[in-house]
């Protein structure tokens, strides 16, 4: 239980830090997503009360910017990109062997906990074309018969 | 300043950046330690070069040799060999398709290169980004300099609206006139924002920009708030884009340190700071007023215009937008003036735009060409073609809010009015070639797909309009189009035209209306015959074995339904009444006898 005191502790100093700016629930809430993984309702009613606004308002924010979520997500996040450039090179193959190999939906987490699979946006490395991201890793070129060895990597 | 006599630039683009390019700047650094070298050779991590097909790059100057695809491993015979004996490192250098016997190729010399004019990407690639000395040095401040100490607002904008620069977001509305307006607007505070929202798919002009050239924007911005009497400016970036954050702040620190920004800047009285905001994932906040509620910390929907931003715009100030590749090209343009501006281009789509070239194409990457040029130029002179042999099918530019254009257009010069006479737009610049294997009416889903996705939800045409057009595509993609369908998608994309909100929804049809107006053959060809010409939708595949087949019993195990039969040594046969068309068999037949049409 400490360890939640002390997350909250971080978001009372990003919201000391943001709360005299002009819109500051952007960045609050971005802080926010940083330091919980997610933004569950406690949190939201925490900042709600803090910057002295409605909860109704931030979830309204929380909910609109695909940024934000309130599940937690997996230790591994997978971006398979689903940029132009990625879908006409077959990303959506590279997208269907993650699914495939994981047992899992995209926006859906194994039930291990270990990985979370997303179709995201362009990454804009379109040079790289098809991409996909692991946390902060990228792999460009893809063949989707790398997949596997890929995630090899990151199982337990 | 030290002297060097040899500088090593290495791209540090995000594309380059992916492909290993921050271990290769650590083992330069280690090699260089190693052997002494590091009172006479420089690193230099860059901006985007923009070839990324040929990433990592690294170049070496004072040759200027261009080396492609570079390894860790190569790096110590790059040192060993070039910066040690003066000897090029042949094997790594980059070569032209078709000019493979022609060795130590600059910069300006490769195909790629040739025919690009370089404004807003002067400095990528060129200069260390983070260093505010080096941007200095490629008369980087001297526009800002120049405006304040011996122009008035009212000239800066003149220049501006002379020069004929026009939006670089995608609508192309005259930079000089959005100026304007915001400067008539009487206002104790007034805003200056730059959007760089860059979301649509496949475009990444504006990052390459923002890290390769954070400076030419902050600068920009400068020169622009003192024009219109704006005295605070945001940068309104995606947080996808972690490298451009950062390099954007480490500029306006050092812009600051320096006295660029803040207060009494050049001793002309006029007070300007910048802010860093983050974006959160919304495609519609690169709508001007969806882009300014997100700001204020508020949903990003946008509202109806007017009011126009220039009159009530970010905490209901006049405010003015602008897009980071227009920015970057505003200091050139205050010290060249607009004579030598408008001499680059067309009479009515002046300078230079910046391309993201990518799909099935050779030379994938930025390139920023003279307006007037043409796509076949863009495709086939500086993107080196179709790769593998492979037919070009179509062109498309302007992202979810563009279309389709096909080779017999090829010809048409790249101008904001052309463009969107044959039914695409200029858009930000992303630029995705297809082949004969992308199914277009695939394509045409996937936007609206898109654009479903996106919607804000706060008006009905775009909400359920682009919802019911997407039905309407998928079914036709799993083959189960019905007659009048596309009769139905024309008259829905016509009411959302006419009818949406923002400039989302009015744009979202136009990658349906392309297809439809060029390749309606394709459409037809999937609802009568419930075929796809291009062999791509899943669901309208037939699978056959051809006389390849060893008969190894392979595919008969993995089939799912058992649709294959046949025995040992002798050739297999799909029924066509079982297979679910999965696809599994051709994955596993070692033999290449299995065929989709």
């Amino acid at each position: 239980m400490s360890e939640q005191k002390a997350k909250f502790a971080e978001l009372q100093t990003a919201i000391d830090k943001h709360k005299e700016e002009k819109g500051a629930l952007m960045p609050v809430l971005q802080a926010a997503q940083g330091i919980f993984g997610c933004v569950p309702m406690d949190v939201q009613e925490y900042i709600a009360e803090a910057l002295d606004t409605t909860l109704s308002e931030v979830y309204g924010v929380a909910t609109f910017y695909s940024q934000f979520s309130l599940q937690p997500k997996g230790k591994y996040v997978i971006g398979v990109c689903m940029g132009t450039a990625c879908y006409v090179r077959g990303a959506q193959k590279v997208l269907d062997r993650v699914e495939k190999e994981l047992n899992a939906e995209t926006g859906a987490t194994t039930k291990d906990g270990q990985f979370t699979i997303q179709s995201t946006r362009c990454l804009g490395a379109c040079g790289l074309a098809p991409v996909m991201m692991i946390n902060d890793e990228v792999f460009g070129r893809l063949t989707e018969d790398e997949i596997p060895g890929i995630l090899d990597k990151y199982k337990i | 300043m030290d002297f060097y006599r040899a500088q090593v630039l290495i791209c540090g683009g995000t594309g380059c950046t992916s492909s290993g390019a921050t271990n290769i700047i650590e083992r330069f650094e280690e090699q260089i330690q190693k052997n002494g070298l590091d009172k006479e050779v420089k690193i230099v991590r860059t901006g985007c070069f923009g070839l990324c097909e040929a990433g990592p790059v690294v170049i070496v100057y004072p040759e200027g040799t261009f080396y492609s695809r570079v390894r860790a491993d190569d790096v110590e015979e790059i040192v060993n060999e070039h910066l040690i004996k003066g000897r090029i490192v042949q094997h790594l250098v980059y070569k032209d398709k078709g000019h493979e016997d022609e060795h130590h190729l600059a910069l300006e010399e490769i195909d790629f290169y040739k025919k690009q004019k370089r404004i807003a990407l002067r400095n990528c690639g060129v200069i260390d980004p983070e260093n505010i000395d080096e941007y200095i040095a490629f008369d980087g401040y001297k526009g800002l300099a120049k405006a304040l100490t011996e122009m008035k607002p009212e000239d800066v904008i003149q220049t501006v609206l002379d020069s004929g620069l026009r939006g670089r977001g995608g609508a192309g509305f005259p930079t000089g006139l959005k100026w304007k307006f915001a400067a008539a607007s009487k206002a104790d505070q007034k805003y200056m924002v730059c959007n760089a929202d860059e979301g649509d798919p496949g475009a990444f002009m504006d990052r390459s920009v923002l890290e390769g050239d954070p400076h030419a924007v902050v600068e920009a911005m400068t020169i622009a708030g003192y024009a219109i009497g704006a005295t605070e400016g945001y940068v309104y970036v995606r947080a996808e884009y972690p490298i451009a954050v950062k390099r954007l702040e480490i500029a306006i620190e050092q812009a600051r340190e320096y006295g660029l920004l803040g207060k009494n800047i050049f001793g002309s009285g006029f007070d300007f700071d910048l802010f860093v905001r983050l974006g959160a994932g919304a495609f519609v906040c690169g709508e001007e007023t969806a882009l300014m509620a997100s700001i204020e910390g508020l949903r990003g929907e946008p509202r109806p215009k007017p009011p126009f931003p220039a009159v009530k715009g970010l905490f209901d100030a006049p405010t003015n937008i602008n897009n980071v590749e227009t920015f970057a090209n505003v200091p050139q343009i205050i010290i060249n003036g607009a004579d030598w501006f408008k001499s680059i281009g067309t009479e009515k789509s002046t300078g230079t735009k910046v391309f993201a070239l990518g799909g099935k194409i050779n030379n994938t990457g930025l390139v920023e060409i003279p307006m007037g040029t043409k796509l076949r130029e863009i495709i086939f002179d500086i993107g080196g073609g179709i790769p593998n042999g492979k037919k070009f099918k179509a062109v498309q530019t302007g992202g979810p809010s563009g279309g389709c254009i096909p080779s017999e257009l090829l010809d048409v010069p790249i101008e904001y009015d052309t463009l969107t006479q044959i039914g695409s737009m200029m858009g930000s610049g992303g630029m995705i070639v297809m082949d004969e294997d992308n199914c277009m009416v695939d394509i045409a889903r996937f936007f609206l797909d898109f654009t479903v996705d996106e919607s804000c939800g706060k008006c009905t045409p775009c909400r359920i309009g682009t919802k019911r057009m997407l039905e309407i595509l998928e079914r036709i993609v799993k083959g189960r189009g019905k007659e009048g369908d596309i009769e139905k998608l024309e008259a829905l994309a016509k009411n959302i035209k006419a009818t949406a909100l923002c400039g989302l929804g009015q744009t979202a049809p136009n990658p349906v209306l392309s297809t439809l107006q060029y390749f309606r053959s394709e459409y037809e060809a999937h609802i009568k015959e419930k075929r796809c010409p291009a062999h791509h939708c899943q669901a309208l595949l037939n699978y056959s074995i051809t006389d390849k087949c060893r008969g190894c019993t392979a595919c008969v195990k993995v089939c799912p339904v058992a649709a294959i039969t046949g025995s040992v040594k002798e050739k297999h046969v799909i029924d066509a009444a079982k297979c679910i068309k999965c696809g599994s068999c051709v994955e596993k037949c070692r033999f290449g006898a299995i065929e989709k049409r």
